[in-house]
């Protein structure tokens, strides 16, 4: 029974919320009274949800994400819904219908994306906490670029229940927040089954963050420090490695041969099935409104292109493009295959380390409007998109920064073993501080 | 086969009779509710909404695959097929593509020689079904599409025919023979309506194929295809190219028409569905048990009621028919089932099509005593008819329903039996009434008995009985002086 | 490599406006992604994706649909009950 209010009027200059809830309601539990921002994209019962896009504007949906409906159980009060990166396409929240959010580290540079307003929300403290979605990397991608915490779940551990997909086969609900101690206390409300997700888990997380990793071993591929990634963000990187070796771990050199496939791999099954998930967007049970004078194909190509994006319209024509007839075996089935194998050489390495780690992100956050090139843009996943391939958890964590811009920490896991991911970030975080 | 021999494959589609619907909880019990009200976020499609698949029809399925003599795969697997239309709220249908339930398999028909034949099945797959479209307005109002969700998710199961059939009839028999066989199953009711829907694929041999899609009914189907095979002969008798296209069926004028072009770019870009998992379900055949199938049954029907193979292939045409039959005997099998196989199949049948009446509005009971009363012979055959005429209309009509005896009683339609008085006068009457035909009958002309016979009936209504009243009649025809 | 009219070709299968001025920059990045997709030829092997969840399935039990008003709510036309789209010529 929620029985209180809480009054939420933040100082939103960076444009982070799409929807403020200026009277929350919570209720009793362990998160209650606590604000938490839920990402656009996140179903949210009577309040607005738009995926920032202009296809969605005024959409109320009549139901709750399990997530959200595990958060208002646990008494927190869901204070506002943030921006995004249309759809989750995009690495800057640049492509939000609604004005990019600015990195409140600098407000001249993007906080990453995709959840860059949940991003922002919390790294500008206007809430403790936030849910994010990601795919290729857009929680951890914003955690890095803004320097707080984000965890990328193992695939199936959150359910996606009322998450508006995007790539079904590879995105999670996951935990964003400024400790790693807060992050792990979300994880705890939001992961378990959810019957009515048939690809989730019966995996629920209880765990407590501890501080001892003496004895654990840490992969780190060649992939990760080589070409692409700045060396200065890859000089302190290694420094926070360092420090994890002072705590008793100890690190291994390792490779990751399939890293050539896989940006190819995530963008033909992350715009296959966009292309897909996004088709049902005809203005006709909910949206702007489909012109019933036109014919139906006349109609719904004009609510599309009305409606959309130019990213998304872009992803999904090539979706389109590569499940057409004569492309299935050359795209979407081989990319399958290249997953495969991403998924086999993490097995292989975690046969032999239990944590691989590495730099989030290749650079620092860009200036706005710097990557006006969309595979320029691709290309800045390359270190998020494996773990969303192989479905392993992976978490950011702040390490440093280079020219006063914060740099990530990644630290990924076995399957189910988001715990261990956890504790690794929670041993760095609680030695540096 | 023949150089013009016609080659018919058939898509069918059936509405599998679970509680709730393919992939969420929603009742399928829409058909006397308003529209838009048996919906939920996953079968509206709402953004973020998942699909989570329902047991039963997938034990429907299978059971279907085994009544079938259907292989089922050991993997199979749900898949996208994505195009858009307003009654499909995805913008893509939920089926299985390349991994079906299952595959192979027969069934077996009575052949237009006689005797049987067995046609192939190429596979039974699972799917849901698309909402329902109204097309309304008209051209200077402008045309729109009202759209209701209620049969968007209804579980489909459908079963694909080789091309193996060799006429619409067979067509015909095909379809009867499968709307039979699921019903015994109890996982169809053909009595819902639109829950079955046809895609007929007809070529005449060495010639293209055309498919005429979404026949709603069964007799449409035949319909369809007698159309087509005319068209298609005509066609070639002209000297012309038959096209490979798609066309639909009009019931009100029985005829097919070619359809609209867009729906010829059939892409659609099918791949596995990726909120599903995959279906290991081959173990689950051996515990399948089957119910006793029509064949069986007529097997049985002609074993235990002593029933002639037409009559126990008409008897167990239809489950509800079947198991009617069985009731009405059950008090005395030994003593009714024959009378009872005959008045059921050969006239019970025809009374209620031409009153376009349900079994169901029949009280078994009832006709058991009428058939009784007749193997007892206190009223003719034709009496008979007359009392099951009245029985069926006050039930149509939802008057008060009277046993057969009150009608007989009320009706006066006793045989006459001892006292000949009145069929004698009868008999008289007519003669002298119709002197023509007494002329006719001196000269030998068949008819004239019968024509007498006749005259009397409808003096006495129906009440005398006929072996009596002909030898009655033939004397006193002998006895009238030239 | 695909042309403009293969780009204007794909947006009619996909039902997609493309706005005019578009077509010319959308076909050169159209180029250039899939180009980098062909990385993809070199990938060996057939799938035997690994099926770890199976038989995911619920009990056939009724569950409350929406309230008509929740369905219709976000329509933006409707008559008597049912949702108004555009008729397909």
């Amino acid at each position: 029974m929620e029985s209180h209010e809480l009054t939420f009027e933040p100082d939103d200059r960076y444009n982070a919320f799409l929807t403020v809830c200026k009277k929350a309601p919570y209720g009793k539990g362990n998160l209650s009274g606590i604000a938490v921002a839920v990402k656009d994209n996140i179903s949210t019962r009577g309040i607005e949800t738009t995926c920032a896009s202009k296809i969605l504007k005024g959409y109320i949906p009549p139901y709750d994400a399990h997530a959200v409906e595990l958060l208002r159980n646990s008494g927190a009060a869901i204070v506002g819904k943030t921006n995004m990166d249309e759809f989750g396409m995009g690495t800057t929240t640049e492509n939000s219908a609604f004005g990019p959010t600015l990195n409140p580290c600098d407000t001249g540079r993007v906080p990453g994306g995709s959840s860059g307003g949940s991003a922002a929300a919390v790294a500008s403290n206007m809430v403790p906490m936030a849910l994010g979605t990601d795919t290729g990397g857009s929680i951890r991608c914003p955690a890095a670029f803004c320097g707080i915490v984000g965890l990328k779940p193992t695939y199936g551990r959150v359910s996606r229940f009322g998450l508006i997909a995007y790539s079904n086969s590879l995105e999670q609900i996951g935990p964003m927040a400024k400790t790693v101690s807060n992050v792990s206390t979300l994880m705890q409300v939001i992961a378990g089954k959810d019957r009515k997700d048939s690809t989730s888990y019966d995996r629920p997380y209880t765990h407590t963050p501890v501080t001892n990793i003496k004895g654990l071993k840490i992969g780190i591929p060649g992939e990760y420090f080589g070409e692409g990634v700045d060396p200065k963000v890859a000089g302190v990187v290694k420094t926070a490695i360092g420090r994890l070796e002072e705590l008793g771990a100890t690190t291994v050199p390792c490779s990751i041969p399939s890293m050539k496939f896989a940006l190819a791999a995530y963008y033909v099954t992350c715009t296959c099935e966009a292309s897909s998930n996004l088709a049902r967007f005809d203005g006709v049970r909910y949206g702007p409104g489909a012109d019933s004078k036109k014919s139906w194909h006349e109609a719904y190509k004009e609510v599309r292109r009305a409606g959309f994006g130019t990213e998304v319209r872009r992803r999904i024509m090539l979706g389109t493009f590569a499940l057409s007839s004569g492309y299935y075996g050359k795209y979407y089935a081989k990319a399958q295959i290249a997953r495969e194998s991403v998924k086999s050489d993490f097995a292989r390495i975690f046969s032999e380390v239990d944590l691989i780690a590495g730099p989030t992100m290749p650079s620092i956050a860009f200036k706005l409007g710097e990557k006006s090139d969309p595979l320029s843009m691709y290309l800045s996943d390359i270190l998020t998109v494996p773990a969303n391939l192989a479905g392993i958890p992976a978490i950011s964590v702040p390490c440093g920064k280079v020219d006063s811009m914060p740099v990530g920490l990644q630290i990924m896991g076995r399957p189910f073993e988001d715990e261990r991911v956890i504790d690794a970030a929670y041993a760095y975080e609680q030695a540096v501080n | 086969m023949a150089e013009d021999q016609v080659i018919v494959g058939l898509e069918v589609h059936c509405q599998l009779d679970t509680k709730s619907k393919l992939f969420c909880g929603c009742s399928t019990d829409y058909r006397d509710d308003g529209p838009n009200t048996h919906v939920c976020p996953v079968c509206l499609g709402l953004p973020g909404a998942m699909p989570v698949l329902n047991k039963r029809s997938i034990e429907y399925a299978m059971k279907v695959a085994k009544a079938l003599n259907c292989t089922v795969l050991h993997e199979s697997e749900f898949s996208r097929k994505n195009y858009f239309y307003p009654d499909l709220d995805k913008a893509y249908q939920i089926t299985q593509y390349d991994k079906p339930l299952a595959e192979g398999g027969y069934l077996e028909i009575e052949s237009d020689e006689g005797g049987e034949r067995r046609i192939q099945l190429t596979r039974i797959h699972v799917e849901e079904d698309p909402g329902r479209l109204v097309h309304m307005g008209n051209a200077e109002r402008g045309k729109y599409s009202l759209v209701d969700y209620n049969r968007a998710g209804i579980p489909l199961i459908e079963i694909v025919s080789e091309p193996d059939m060799r006429s619409p009839k067979e067509a015909r028999k095909f379809l009867n023979k499968l709307r039979a066989t699921l019903e015994y199953l109890s996982v169809f009711d053909s009595d819902k309506e639109g829950s079955l829907r046809v895609d007929a694929n007809i070529s005449i041999k060495g010639n293209e194929r055309v498919e005429v899609k979404n026949i709603t009914s069964y007799k449409g189907v035949e319909k369809a295809l007698t159309y087509e095979v005319t068209r298609q002969k005509n066609l070639i008798r002209r000297g012309q190219r038959i096209e490979r296209e798609t066309r639909h069926f009009i019931e009100s004028t029985g005829i097919t028409q070619s359809s609209r072009s867009k729906e010829q770019e059939h892409d659609y870009r099918y791949f596995p569905e990726p909120d599903l998992r995959p279906l290991h379900v081959q173990s689950w055949m051996a515990g399948i048990v089957l119910p006793e199938l029509p064949d069986a049954r007529r097997e049985r029907f002609i074993a235990q009621y002593g029933c002639s193979l037409n009559h126990a292939r008409t008897l167990t045409g239809e489950l509800k028919l079947a198991n009617f039959f069985e009731k009405v005997v059950a008090a005395d099998p030994k003593g009714l089932s024959t009378l009872a196989a005959t008045w059921i199949a050969d006239t019970l049948i025809g009374e209620l099509n031409y009153r376009s009446m349900s079994l169901e509005r029949v009280d078994a009971a009832g006709i058991t005593e009428l058939v009784s009363i007749l193997k007892q012979g206190t009223i003719t055959d034709k009496s008979g008819i007359d009392v099951l005429r009245v029985m069926l209309d006050q039930r149509l009509k939802d008057e008060p329903a009277e046993t057969p005896a009150a009608i007989i009683s009320r009706l006066n339609l006793a045989k006459t039996t001892g006292d000949n008085s009145a069929i004698l006068t009868a008999i008289e009457e007519a003669i002298t009434e119709n002197p023509k035909a007494l002329e006719d009958y001196r000269a030998g002309k068949g008819g004239a008995l019968n024509f007498l016979v006749g005259q009397v009936m409808k003096k006495t209504r129906g009440k005398a009985d006929p072996g009596e009243l002909n030898r009655l009649l033939t004397k006193a025809l002998a006895k009238r002086e030239a | 490599m695909v042309t403009e009219k293969d780009v204007e070709h794909i947006a009619e299968l996909a039902d997609i406006g493309i706005n005019t001025g578009e077509l010319d920059t959308f076909t050169h990045q159209f180029n250039a992604i899939l180009d980098y997709f062909d990385v993809l030829d070199l990938v060996k092997g057939n799938s035997t994706v690994t099926r770890d969840l199976t038989n995911i399935m619920r009990e056939d039990v009724v569950e409350p649909s929406l309230p008509r008003e929740e369905v219709l709510k976000n329509a933006a036309a409707q008559e008597d009950g049912f949702i108004k789209a555009p008729r397909v010529m």
